[in-house]
C-alpha cells in the first residue's frame, strides 16, 4: 500500500530555472502544506474546544493552562523540551519509511529494546572503562538493536510481503514481552524490589544535561538527527532513490534502483533512531532500564510524523508542541479537575482532523500553480 | 490444580481459549465483513476499548449488562460511521485513519471512562455445561458465556450469508471492484460505510465481553491489543467468518499458555509466553503472506494486501 506523500515536486527549484514565477510556484506549493496543516490544527482545536464545553469546562481556561503549562515560563518551556527529545527521535521511526510509502508504527517495540540493550551493553563496563566509552557504546548497541528490529519489519514486507504496519506492532508487543522477560529475570538487578529493573548506572556514567538548562542531551541528539534524515532525504541519491520508490515502486524498480535495499536500510536507518531513544532513556532518564521505558513514546511519534507529514525538519517544532501539550497535562489535571486523559483526546481529535485534511491537497486554486495557467 | 496434576495444562488451555477467544471472534467477525467491502479498519483497537467502557458504565448506571452491550454496539456503530464516512473523501488513508481512530477511541475511553474503574457492574450471564463432572477444573472451564455461543452461531451464520444473500453478493462486489458496483447502481462508499458502522458495532461487542466477563472489570489496560490482532486474523482466515472463529480460538488458546503454565508452578521465563498469541499471528502473517502474488480470497480493493 502506499501513502499519498503529495510532494508535487522532487527538486523544489531547479537554479537555472530561478525566475519569479517560479520562486512564486514553489512558495505556493510549501504554502499549501503550511496553510492546510494550520487550518487543520486550528479544525482540530475548535472540535476538541466543543467537546470541552460539552463536559462542562471552559475551553479558554484550558488552552491558557496549556500555554502556562507547556511555555509559559522557563521551567514549562525545559520542561516540554525534555518531553519533546524522545518524540523526535520516535517521529523519525515513522517519516523514514513513510518516504517509501510504507507504514511503520512499531517503534515503541525499538524504544524498549534498545534500551534494555543500551542497558545490558553498559553493564560489563561501568567501572572499568571511562564514561566516554560507555555512553558510546551503549548508544550503538541501542541503536543495533532498535535497527535489527524495526529492519525486520522492512526485510519481512519486501521479501515475504507481510503487512509492515502489522508486523511492526505486533513486533511491539513482543518486544515488549522481551523487556518484560530480561527485566524481571537475567538482567534483573536483586535490589530492585518493587520496581523490577536492570542494576543502576552510576551517576557519573549517566548522560547529563546540556549547559544551562535542565534539559538532557536527548534534544540535541534528536535535533541532529532530525537535521541528519533531513540532508539524507533531500540531498542526497539515496533519499532520492526513496523517494521516486515510495511514489511508484515498479517505476524505481524499472529503472534499476535497489527497492529491496532502500526498504532495509530506511527501515533499519528509522529503527535505530528509536532505538536510540530507548539509550536516551536508560542513560538520561531512568538510569536503569525497567517497564517505564513502555511510556508510549513510539505511539506519540506516530502523531508527530504524521502532524510534519514526514518532513523531518518539520518534526522539530511538532514534537515541541505535542511535549508541551504534554507537559501541560498535570496543570489541567490539578486546576480544572480533568483527567490526564485530556491530553489523549486532544491529540486524537488533532490526528483523525489532520488525516482528514490530507483531502484539500489540490483542491484550492491559489496554491495549485497548474490551475493559474490553465484559466490565464 | 490438586486432582488432575499436569491434565491442568491443557485443560486451563482449553479453558482459556473459550474464554479469552470471544473478543477475538467479535472484532475479527466485524472486521472480515468491513474487509469484505474493500475497507481496512485498522481503529477497531479503539472502537473495543471504548465499547468495553460504554458497556461497563451503562451497566453500572442501569444495573443490566444487556444494556450495556446495546449501548457498546451504538457506540461502536458511531466510530465505524466516522471512520467510514472520512476514508469516502479522495486521498484519505483508511490505515493511517484507523491509526487515528485507535489513539482517538483511547483517550475518548480512558477521559469519559475514569469515574467507572471503582464501581462494580453486573456480569454477563454464563451457562454451566459442566455439571456432568465432579471435578472443580472441569465445571468451570465448561462455564460458558452467553456472547461466547452467540459469536459462533454469527459465525456460521455470516459464513452462509457471504455465499447465499444478496447482501453478501453486494459486499462482495463492492470489495473486489468498486466500478464493477458502480456498474450495478450500487454505491461502493455507501456500502463500505455500512460495513464499517457494522464492523465497529461487532468490535464494541468484544469490549463489553471484556469489561463485563472476562476480566471483567474497567481499567485503562483492559485491552492488550485484541483489536489489532484481529485485523491480523482476519487476513490469516483468508476472510472466512468461520476461520475467523476457528483462529480466535487458536490464539485464546496461545494467549492462555502463560497464566496455565504459572498455574502449575512454571515460573522461569513466563513472560516470554505471553509473547505467544504475538509471535503465532507474526509466523501465520510471515507463512501465509507472499511478495510475487496477492492473497487467495482478498478482496480486489483492499489496500493492505497492495
Amino acid at each position: 500500500m502506499t501513502i499519498e506523500m503529495n510532494t508535487p515536486t522532487l527538486s523544489p527549484v531547479s537554479v537555472d530555472a530561478r525566475s519569479f514565477s517560479s520562486v512564486l510556484e514553489w512558495l505556493a506549493r510549501r504554502a499549501e502544506s503550511v496553510a492546510i496543516s494550520l487550518g487543520a490544527i486550528l479544525a482540530g482545536l475548535a472540535l476538541f474546544s466543543i467537546f470541552i464545553t460539552v463536559v462542562g469546562k471552559s475551553p479558554i481556561d484550558l488552552f491558557k493552562l496549556m500555554y502556562t503549562g507547556g511555555f509559559g515560563s522557563w521551567f514549562s518551556i525545559q520542561n516540554s523540551l525534555s518531553r519533546a527529545a524522545p518524540l523526535l527521535l520516535t517521529a523519525l521511526c515513522v517519516a523514514l519509511p513513510a518516504r517509501l510509502g510504507l507504514v511503520i508504527i512499531g517503534g515503541e517495540g525499538a524504544v524498549v529494546l534498545g534500551g534494555v540493550a543500551a542497558a545490558a551493553a553498559a553493564l560489563p563496563l561501568t567501572g572499568l572503562v571511562s564514561p566516554i566509552i560507555v555512553l558510546p557504546v551503549m548508544a550503538i548497541a541501542g541503536m543495533i538493536m532498535g535497527g535489527l528490529w524495526i529492519g525486520m519489519a522492512g526485510v519481512l514486507r519486501h521479501y515475504r510481503g507481510v503487512n509492515e504496519t502489522i508486523a511492526s506492532l505486533l513486533m511491539a508487543y513482543i518486544a515488549i514481552a522481551l523487556m518484560n522477560h530480561f527485566i524481571e529475570g537475567p538482567l534483573r538487578d536483586p535490589a530492585s524490589l518493587n520496581k523490577p529493573s536492570t542494576a543502576p548506572l552510576p551517576a557519573d556514567y549517566m548522560l547529563g544535561s546540556i549547559p544551562g538548562m535542565d534539559v538532557n542531551w536527548g534534544l540535541v541528539i534528536g535535533i541532529v538527527a532530525c537535521i541528519v534524515s533531513w540532508i539524507l532525504i533531500e540531498a542526497t541519491s539515496f533519499g532520492f532513490a526513496a523517494r521516486i520508490a515510495g511514489g511508484n515502486v515498479r517505476a524505481a524498480q524499472i529503472q534499476g534502483l535497489p527497492v529491496g535495499r532502500l526498504i532495509v536500510g530506511f527501515t533499519a536507518l528509522a529503527g535505530s533512531f528509536a532505538g536510540l531513544a530507548g539509550m536516551v532513556e536508560v542513560a538520561a532518564v531512568q538510569g536503569s532500564a525497567n517497564a517505564s521505558l513502555a511510556a508510549g513514546y513510539g505511539y506519540t511519534g506516530i502523531l508527530v510524523a504524521f502532524l510534519a507529514r514526514h518532513n523531518p525538519l518539520a518534526i522539530i517544532p511538532v514534537a515541541i508542541l505535542l511535549g508541551g501539550i504534554d507537559a501541560s497535562g498535570g496543570l489541567i489535571q490539578r486546576r480544572l479537575g480533568l483527567p490526564d486523559a485530556t491530553v489523549l483526546v486532544l491529540q486524537g481529535t488533532l490526528f483523525v482532523v489532520i488525516l482528514f485534511c490530507e483531502t484539500f491537497y489540490g483542491r484550492f486554486k491559489i496554491f495549485n500553480p497548474d490551475l493559474w495557467k490553465r484559466s490565464a | 490444580m490438586e486432582g488432575i496434576g499436569i491434565w491442568g495444562v491443557p485443560l486451563a488451555i482449553f479453558a482459556g481459549a473459550i474464554r479469552v477467544s470471544t473478543p477475538f471472534i467479535f472484532v475479527s467477525l466485524g472486521e472480515s465483513i468491513t474487509e469484505r467491502s474493500g475497507r481496512i479498519n485498522l481503529g477497531l483497537e479503539g472502537t473495543l476499548v471504548f465499547g468495553a467502557m460504554t458497556a461497563y458504565a451503562i451497566a453500572v448506571m442501569s444495573g443490566s449488562p444487556w444494556l450495556g452491550v446495546l449501548a457498546a454496539m451504538a457506540t461502536g456503530a458511531v466510530f465505524g460511521l466516522i471512520h467510514g464516512w472520512i476514508c469516502k473523501f479522495p486521498k484519505v488513508n483508511d490505515i493511517a485513519i484507523g491509526i487515528a481512530m485507535m489513539q482517538f477511541g483511547l483517550g475518548l475511553a480512558f477521559f469519559l471512562g475514569k469515574p467507572f474503574i471503582q464501581p462494580v457492574a453486573p456480569h454477563l450471564p454464563s451457562i454451566a455445561l459442566g455439571g456432568w463432572s465432579d471435578l472443580p477444573q472441569i465445571q468451570s472451564a465448561l462455564n460458558i458465556n452467553v456472547l461466547f455461543i452467540i459469536g459462533a452461531l454469527l459465525a456460521v451464520a455470516l459464513w452462509w450469508a457471504f455465499k447465499n444473500t444478496r447482501i453478501g453478493l453486494i459486499l462482495r462486489v463492492v470489495g473486489d471492484s468498486s466500478d464493477a458496483a458502480r456498474a450495478m447502481g450500487l454505491n461502493p462508499d455507501t456500502v463500505r460505510l455500512l460495513a464499517t458502522a457494522v464492523g465497529g458495532s461487532l468490535a464494541a461487542v468484544g469490549g463489553a465481553y471484556l469489561s463485563l466477563y472476562y476480566p471483567g472489570s474497567w481499567n485503562e489496560g483492559i485491552s492488550s491489543g485484541q483489536g489489532l490482532m484481529a485485523v491480523a486474523l482476519v487476513i490469516f482466515a483468508r476472510w472466512n467468518p468461520i476461520g475467523c472463529f476457528l483462529a480466535a480460538l487458536l490464539f485464546g488458546g496461545a494467549g492462555a499458555l502463560g497464566p496455565a503454565l504459572q498455574s502449575v508452578g512454571v515460573t522461569q521465563g513466563y513472560y516470554l509466553f505471553y509473547a505467544a498469541p504475538y509471535v503465532l499471528t507474526l509466523v501465520i502473517l510471515v507463512a501465509t503472506s507472499s511478495p510475487t502474488r496477492s492473497l487467495g480470497g482478498a478482496p480486489g480493493t483492499l489496500s493492505i494486501t497492495k
